[in-house]
């Protein structure tokens, strides 16, 4: 509070004299606003944060978001909130806002080694355009790329699949939830047939035990731990073994904390297994009547450029994602191997505390959701951890019921809602439908009433790949939206950045901040961020939510959904399709990129007029329809009546958000089983319908090593993730006050024996080495994170601190995810480095 | 030097030195420049351990925690921040009460003490260190909106 004292005591002493004297003074004389004064505007949206999907209640006056509390109706969080979403209120309002395109500028001209200087929209989509036709005509389709994310809005998201698939027909588009959890989506595709889990939050009010795999719940996931920690604490029967490689605030909660060495999870988990089998804990019935068993290759390499040793070695690099058939007793013999002796001396774990969890998975009458987030995804062996999990869940029957659930959480707003269901990955259309499966293509062609053939067949790059072909120069008209890959990307210095600034490249990031991205870009386009435009998420429980735009966009910022529309006007079909596609279809001969994907019929079919007239909506105003409907029933189209049914598009600014499949207004709680799915057919009990033969896959994996461990010169683990306070990068975050002023700069968390070994106090500055690159930072020895020796725990959060050029980009083969959570560093005191330079 | 680094990245782009950076560490947010030098690390920030009352932006702010709470165990044995915070102990310890809010379950029902979902304090309320912000945050209190001309001095946030 700013009043000052004197300012309170005239107001109060006015206030005393004039009851004394029974004056009535009027309201704006007294020390309390009253009427129309203290009205605020509240209206939904859901969180702009994390997978969780918290709804928000949003408090608007006088054009400008003052207020935000959790919403006490939204399902999900009931009136809770995170530290980062009670701050919500202030993330739009950070003063460096972009609020008008820059260029890089030399002479008035356009220079890759310009200086920044700002431009209108038309010259920035005129130079825009000049460029992606120049790439196009040189190179053709797939040299143009594009980096989306999991905090597009689902239209959004849809309308770059469309500009970038039929448009410049090129699949050479990823979002930067490929970095998140592409090995969750890709496994539950193999396992199920179906992405997305089947269980829902509702399952933390009816599990009685949790275990979670690689994740930090109480930091990263904040109010789903509340739903944990009530459980828990409300029903003493219950609960939690916390899976990790070092501890931190979730463990502090935790029954059982297991502490394991790098890459091990995947030896305790095939224990685990071979646990529920050595001891007839198997449910073969249902194992019989649901499940069919594969071994998958193995030695299947890092996901490291082609000509890195470790790739040529392995055996199975080019074909990682092959499995077998094979029978159960295969399965079986596969993981007898893993003896609790042998699974203990792999993970360092003592052997009762494995029997212990393994005990969890095996008594039948304990209802089990297993989690996890990031320490499973972000391990080069993502999908067969993924895998591995499922293994246990089904081996026991624990699946698709209140309680029993492998539960897949989620780090970003719409990595479920858009990333994955519309389909913005390389090689995924809406509805779970791939770019390389002509039918998939074809059904995509007809509902975008595009000529047949027109849809490229060819996986395009993804991100890491992205990285390295703009490094060497084969991507070179590239746009990146709502994320800051520069900041977050692997080994940046050795393979993001040389492409961003390579000469034959032209880099677009849009953005409501000046990020570390934005500042390596040639052309920066300031962007709307959250409620200053009309949105839907989805998030991790396959929860669809909406809001509508609440407060205008500062300057010349315009939503992403704008900027991918308006900038489709600037190209004829005539100079991005082959002539063959037009000859043999002439009617699309001459019209704009705009016309044949926006003004199609079904996009522009819903007129101003539906619009909530108590809502601002200037896409839809400067295109002359309802441009969020339109989309948004195009895209729905995709999925109903196969699984994936969406409600009508009003029904979603009425409600709290709805779970798919809405089929006859009813969300569906628990997918694959009769009673609460109605895709499974009455009488079955169970179907996994996402498959052919409606069984889900048990995929049998070894241990394998990670792609760098420790040796004698660099010889600790580096873990990289997030804190509580900041969301990703720290773009918003960091532009909070209190957020800020909380967790102000990254640290190295460092086991106290680590820091004496090498003479090194608390406070200290290092240097974080790896073979890729280096750091500064400050030795940690205390606080949250409690590592073990031979481990470092670094945020990414921090600019100034880019973790992310020491990190290795190996990735999971499979999946193509980065492991952010294993490389091998060495930490040095600064002060002795910079002797060391001076030699 | 990290003066200089500064004004070294407001000339190379002169139109995004609009939002004035507040600190020196134009860096945090926007990275070394150019991408590929090393900054040093500032120092770590101090704690504020003042013990006064910071006022909240809007009412449902969670308030930020004005002392230390280092070494504060939040565990299945026990909630160090109840110690003084629950209403039983405010008293004694003239911390404030914990809200009311706490006193509800997911239903909306009020329970006898703490609800088990508001466990884990430090997810909504955070200590602060003295470290001044990177770039100013233009928020605006709502009272300022309502009655300018009674809040002559309350700076925009």
């Amino acid at each position: 509070m700013d009043l000052t004292r004197r300012t309170v005591l005239k107001a109060q002493a006015a206030a005393a004299a004039a009851s004394a004297a029974n004056v009535v003074l009027p309201a704006s004389a007294q020390n309390i606003a009253t009427g129309e004064d203290i009205q605020i505007q509240w209206s939904k949206a859901p969180c702009r944060f994390c997978g969780t999907g918290c709804g928000v209640m949003v408090g608007v006056k006088d054009g400008r978001v003052v207020a935000t509390h959790g919403d006490m109706q939204a399902e999900v969080n009931r009136g809770l909130n995170c530290v980062k979403g009670y701050f919500l209120s202030k993330i739009m309002y950070g003063s460096d806002r972009l609020t008008q395109p820059l260029m890089r500028m030399k002479n008035g001209q356009y220079a890759k080694d310009g200086e920044f200087q700002p431009v209108s929209w038309d010259q920035a989509f005129d130079e825009m355009a000049r460029q992606w036709k120049r790439v196009l005509k040189e190179k053709g389709p797939e040299a143009v790329g594009m980096f989306g994310s999991g905090q597009w809005t689902i239209w959004e998201g849809y309308a770059a699949s469309k500009l970038m698939r039929a448009g410049f027909r090129t699949n050479n588009l990823d979002p930067n939830a490929r970095h998140c959890m592409a090995s969750a989506a890709v496994t539950f595709i193999r396992t199920f047939g179906m992405d997305e889990p089947m269980g829902c939050y509702d399952d933390f009010e009816n599990a009685d035990a949790f275990v979670l795999w690689g994740s930090n719940m109480a930091e990263m996931h904040p109010i789903l731990w509340t739903r944990v920690t009530d459980r828990r604490l409300s029903h003493p029967h219950v609960r939690i073994a916390t899976l990790s490689t070092y501890e931190h605030r979730t463990t502090d909660l935790s029954d059982m904390a297991v502490i394991f060495k790098p890459n091990s999870d995947l030896a305790i988990m095939n224990y685990i297994a071979n646990y529920i089998i050595q001891n007839g804990a198997v449910n073969r019935e249902f194992v019989e009547k649901h499940c069919n068993f594969r071994l998958a290759n193995t030695d299947i390499g890092y996901g490291l450029r082609p000509d890195n040793v470790l790739e040529q070695r392995a055996q199975h690099a080019n074909d990682a994602q092959v499995s077998q058939p094979a029978s159960f007793d295969e399965y079986a013999k596969l993981v007898s191997q893993y003896t609790v002796e042998k699974a203990s001396e792999l993970s360092g774990v003592p052997k009762e505390r494995l029997e212990a969890l393994a005990k969890i998975y095996a008594d039948p009458k304990t209802k089990v959701m297993s989690l996890w987030t990031m320490g499973f995804n972000q391990h080069v062996r993502g999908v067969w951890a993924n895998h591995m999990v499922y293994n246990l869940h089904l081996l026991t029957g624990k699946i698709s019921e209140p309680g029993n659930s492998p539960f897949s959480l989620t780090g970003q707003p719409s990595a479920c809602g858009t990333a994955r269901e519309v389909g913005t990955f390389s090689h995924r259309l809406p509805a779970d439908m791939q770019v390389n499966n002509p039918e998939h293509r074809k059904h995509a062609e007809e509902i975008w009433k595009l000529p047949h053939g027109l849809l490229p067949d060819k996986v395009g790059y993804h991100a890491v790949q992205q990285d390295r072909m703009l490094k060497d120069g084969k991507l070179n008209a590239y746009w990146i939206m709502v994320n800051n890959n520069l900041q977050t990307a692997p080994n940046t210095n050795n393979e993001t950045y040389p492409g961003y600034r390579n000469p034959a490249n032209f880099i677009v990031v849009s953005d409501a901040y000046p990020t570390v991205t934005a500042m390596a870009a040639d052309l920066i386009l300031p962007a709307a961020m959250w409620v200053e435009k009309e949105g839907a998420y989805g998030n991790a429980e396959r929860r669809t939510h909406f809001w509508h735009q609440l407060v205008n966009a500062p300057g010349e910022a315009r939503s992403d959904l704008w900027q991918l529309m308006e900038f489709s006007k600037r190209f004829t079909t005539d100079e991005v399709w082959p002539a063959q596609i037009l000859d043999a279809n002439p009617q699309y001969k001459g019209k704009s990129l705009f016309d044949v994907l926006f003004a199609n019929g079904e996009v522009d079919k819903f007129p101003l007029s539906e619009i909530n007239a108590a809502y601002e909506n200037p896409e839809s105003k400067a295109f002359g329809f309802y441009v969020q409907k339109g989309l948004f029933e195009e895209y729905a189209s995709f999925g109903r009546g196969h699984g994936h049914d969406l409600a009508p598009f009003d029904f979603y600014h009425e409600v709290r958000g709805l779970r798919w499949p809405v089929v006859d207004g009813r969300e569906t709680l628990w997918r694959y089983r009769e009673g609460y799915d109605p895709y499974v057919e009455k009488g079955s009990g169970i179907q996994f319908y996402g498959n052919p033969d409606k069984k889900a896959n048990i995929v049998g994996a070894p241990y394998e090593p990670p792609a760098e461990s420790p040796d004698a010169e660099y010889d600790l683990w580096l873990v990289t993730g997030r804190v509580l306070e900041h969301w990703h990068s720290g773009s918003m975050t960091l532009r909070v006050p209190e957020l800020y002023k909380a967790f102000p700069g990254a640290v190295v968390f460092m086991h106290p024996d680590d820091a004496a070994k090498r003479n090194l106090r608390r406070g200290q500055e290092v240097r974080v080495i790896s073979r890729r690159g280096e750091i500064r930072s400050r030795v940690e020895t205390r606080g949250r994170n409690r590592v073990p020796p031979g481990l470092i725990f670094v945020p990414f959060f921090d600019a100034s601190q880019l973790i992310n050029k020491v990190t290795l980009d190996a990735t999971d083969p499979i999946s193509k995810q980065t492991d952010f959570k294993k490389c091998a560093v060495k930490i040095v005191a600064a002060a002795m480095a910079d002797a060391g330079d001076q030699q | 030097m990290r003066r200089g680094l500064f004004l070294c990245v407001i000339s190379i782009v002169p139109c995004l030195a609009a939002g004035a950076i507040l600190a020196q560490d134009a860096p945090r947010l926007r990275g070394p420049q150019p991408f590929t030098k090393e900054t040093p690390a500032p120092p770590m920030q101090r704690q504020v351990t003042d013990d006064v009352r910071v006022g909240r932006n809007y009412p449902d702010q969670p308030p930020v925690i004005p002392h230390s709470i280092e070494g504060y165990a939040v565990d299945l044995n026990g909630n160090k921040c109840m110690s003084c915070h629950a209403r039983k102990f405010t008293e004694q310890s003239q911390a404030p009460m914990i809200s009311v809010t706490h006193y509800q379950d997911r239903a909306g029902n009020t329970l006898g003490g703490l609800a088990p979902r508001r466990y884990v304090c430090v997810s909504c309320h955070v200590p602060q260190t003295t470290a001044k912000p990177l770039v100013e945050n233009v928020f605006t209190d709502m009272d300022a909106i309502t009655e300018p001309e009674r809040q002559p001095e309350r700076r925009r946030r």
